[in-house]
């Protein structure tokens, strides 16, 4: 690599929330010792909002900058490189067999990252400023959300893995920590520990695959590795040893990405995470968190692209994963559920999306995705505000006149979430569609589940506006006041919603016959991979026509089901019941995830159940505990024996004393 | 007169044995030193008569004497620390009797 000049103030993109969230940690505490004074003491917790979304806006306009910086450079030669800090060094300081170099690095991908985590990640804050007034750890929230923001920055600007590993352990710190925000509650804290847990399987995944890399290629800097797999790196000239430890690697830091990116089979955490309070939800579903999985696969693109089984693997995981999230979500009654269920969804998309080697579509439907979901989740999160915390969508209805500005966000939210013509989903879900169609072979299979997926998001989006803000009023009257919630939480939703709508002129379609302004700027950080793919099985481009037919369908199966969902919907929860009446078993299956679930109760949680019994009782009760007391009363019960020997007679000590020398002299003399 | 060195070997092993079948039966502290004194006496004895078993007129050993001048020299200081606690004894119990001094019983 060429050396750069450096740009230090890269530092400050994480650093200023990183910074933020210290401050609002401190206000949390001074706020703890007024209310410890006076318990109706407000504290400085106030402020904290204001210290939040500064360093989140700091943090966009650097980012902003960094983005304008890279375009002023020529497309090959867009890298910027911040001062690097030597960070491990392993043997020899002049020529180390080992050394990771703490370095942030902004290049289209982690610009584009950057600008969605520190974007909608300030919509959201904002936001949350107004959902969480009030709450007694108002400060704490604040300091929690800059903190995430953090780690999440961290993860997609370093260079190294080790760094991205820090990211994304903080990430899973931050969203332990928010998904148990309300821990007094009980069920909040359970589903933070999931959620930990849960990511801990695909953290140590991503270990073993860091590990593996390290192995082939005696580095972490995932730059260089991704280098030494450009231009002239022929798949056909390495051995197949080679081969074979980076499709494993590949393997396991996919596994990673299972984890954080809520794939099969470790997606079971991401629906239990809108525990925590709204804007938490969107945060983790649509600017962080579960980006990550589709950032990494996409930065060390040719590492997968080597390894065609683990790319089809991937495919196959994320259309699975897909069907299973679109079908649940089906019959959800709780609002956020759906909205949980179908993010698992559409990241499974995007993983189909990566498996077919479209890297700049998934980045594309990760974009778009962030917009909409962000927008959907915070609507949500207004209705929940204005029903006084009521989520369950047979007690709502009717809202759109008593909340007509949150309804309108959400109609342009769901359009994009369905997919409707012209809507930014529209784009991204058709661009991945399109891939998976063009790969051919058993993709054909992928891509058949695909669109039965799109049915069911249309149609589960629809039914949720429908039972929201549609149809008679289902909530009591008495106790229920819908209102309105404040500008504070309004704007932020109109913004997101012009992002919904318009966010598609990112990467329109070849056949409008205008640039695919993503796939053409993320291009120098795809093209390794793309070239790899290409030495594989050369693409043949989709005539237009094809697309056209394409692109057609995916417009008439949207609009009809869209359609369908909201015509079957629009007079109430009736058709819910019907199908629990009619089809228990299958309401009850889809209801419970496909009992994945309790599958991992069976199969998982209850053996470790009978390992942990096993342990305690057998091992550790009998055999450890038995050593360690049966060493005691040895000891006890010789002691007890032999202290009639000491009898405090003179003479008695003697005769021991004498008769031991006695028979000391006699065994010397016949030896 | 010349006396075999085994004599002079019984002799040593008479008055050890002695000494210590005094230190069993006897109660009496001061006895019970005595006694001891005996048994390092006879011990003196055995070093002389070894020492006078491996001399030859041309050269003579010197390691038995000196070892017993040691012993002589130990003892001393062992009657001397001895008959203090015998009156520390004495003072504490208003008596010299071993079994009178028995707090040390397990």
């Amino acid at each position: 690599m060429p050396p750069s000049p450096s740009h230090a103030w890269l530092w400050w993109i994480p650093l200023l929330p990183l910074i933020g969230s210290v401050l609002c940690g401190a206000l949390h505490l001074a706020t703890l010792s007024a209310r410890k004074r006076d318990p109706q003491a407000k504290g400085p917790a106030g402020l904290a909002p204001l210290i939040a979304c500064a360093a989140m806006a700091g943090a966009l306009a650097l980012a902003v900058k960094g983005l304008f910086d890279l375009r002023a450079l020529d497309a090959a030669a867009r890298i910027l490189n911040s001062t690097s800090w030597e960070w491990i060094t392993v043997g020899d300081p002049r020529q180390p067999w080992f050394e990771v170099d703490l370095r942030l690095v902004l290049d289209p991908l982690s610009s584009t990252l950057g600008l969605v985590i520190t974007g909608v990640g300030l919509l959201i804050h904002i936001y949350a400023s107004g959902y969480m007034k009030g709450d007694a750890g108002y400060a704490k929230f604040f300091a929690y959300l800059n903190l995430f923001v953090f780690a999440m920055l961290m993860l997609v600007l370093s260079s190294s893995l080790l760094g991205v590993f820090v990211g994304w352990e903080g990430v899973g710190l931050c969203s332990y920590l928010l998904i148990g925000f309300w821990y007094e509650k009980g069920w909040p804290a359970e589903a933070a520990q999931k959620a930990f847990i849960t990511n801990r399987v695909g953290d140590a995944c991503f270990l073993i695959g860091s590990f593996l890399l390290l192995r082939l290629f005696g580095t972490l800097d995932m730059h260089e590795i991704v280098a030494r797999m450009g231009a002239d790196f022929r798949l056909d000239a390495v051995s197949d040893d080679v081969k074979l430890n980076i499709a494993l690697a590949a393997l396991f830091l996919f596994g990673g990405c299972c984890g954080k990116s809520a794939q099969m089979p470790l997606f079971t955490w991401l629906p239990d995470a809108m525990a925590g309070p709204t804007p938490v939800s969107a945060l983790i579903h649509a600017a962080t968190m579960v980006t990550s999985g589709i950032y990494l696969v996409v930065r060390l693109n040719p590492l997968f692209a080597s390894s065609p089984a683990v790319m089809t693997l991937i495919s196959g995981v994320g259309v699975a994963t897909a069907l299973i999230g679109g079908s649940t979500a089906l019959v959800q009654r709780d609002i956020k559920k759906v909205l949980a269920y179908s993010t698992v969804s559409q990241l499974g998309y995007m993983f189909l999306g990566l498996g077919t080697g479209a890297f700049g579509a998934a980045v594309f439907h990760l974009v778009t995705h962030a917009f909409f979901k962000a927008l959907l989740f915070l609507g949500a999160g207004s209705v929940i505000h204005g029903m006084h915390e009521e989520q369950d969508m047979h007690k709502m209805g009717g809202l759109r006149k008593h909340m007509p500005q949150t309804f309108a966000t959400f109609l342009a939210g769901a359009a994009a979430l369905s997919g409707l013509p012209l809507m930014s989903g529209f784009f991204s879900k058709d661009e991945i569609i399109a891939h998976t169609f063009n790969s051919g072979g058993v993709y054909y299979a992928f891509w058949i589940v695909g669109g039965l997926t799109a049915a069911m998001t249309a149609y589960y989006t629809w039914r949720m506006v429908a039972l929201t803000f549609f149809g008679p009023e289902r909530f009591d009257h008495h106790h229920v006041h819908p209102h309105e919630s404040p500008a504070v939480m309004t704007v932020p939703l109109m913004v997101l919603a012009v992002l919904s709508v318009f966010g598609g002129v990112l990467g329109l379609p070849p056949v409008f016959h205008v640039a695919h302004v993503l796939n053409d700027w993320l291009a120098p950080v795809v093209a390794p991979g793309v070239a790899i793919l290409n030495q594989l099985h050369p693409h043949e481009h989709l005539s237009h026509a094809t697309e056209w037919v394409l692109l057609g369908l995916g417009a008439a199966v949207a609009l009809a089901f869209a359609h369908t969902g909201f015509r079957t919907y629009s007079a109430g929860p009736e058709p819910d019941l019907a199908i629990g009446r009619g089809a228990p078993g299958v309401a009850a299956f889809l209801g419970d995830a496909w009992s994945i679930d309790s599958a991992y109760s069976r199969v998982v949680i209850l053996p470790l159940r009978v390992f942990a019994f096993v342990v305690r009782f057998i091992v550790d009760q009998v055999v450890i505990d038995g050593l360690v007391n049966g060493a005691g009363s040895l000891a006890k019960n010789f002691a007890l024996r032999a202290r009639g020997m000491a009898s405090g007679q003179l003479d008695a000590y003697a005769l021991w004393m004498g008769g031991g020398a006695a028979v000391i002299s006699l065994w010397w003399m016949w030896s | 007169m010349n006396v075999p060195s085994e004599h002079l070997f019984f002799l040593s092993a008479g008055l050890f044995s002695l000494g210590v079948l005094g230190f069993l039966v006897r109660r009496n502290v001061i006895v019970t030193l005595m006694c001891v004194e005996l048994m390092l006496n006879a011990a003196n004895l055995a070093f002389l008569a070894a020492s006078r078993m491996h001399s030859t007129p041309e050269s003579l050993d010197v390691q038995g004497p000196v070892f017993s001048i040691f012993v002589i020299t130990v003892a001393a200081a062992e009657a001397a620390v001895g008959l203090a606690l015998v009156i520390a004894l004495y003072r504490l119990k208003q008596s010299v009797e071993t079994d009178s001094a028995s707090e040390m019983k397990g």
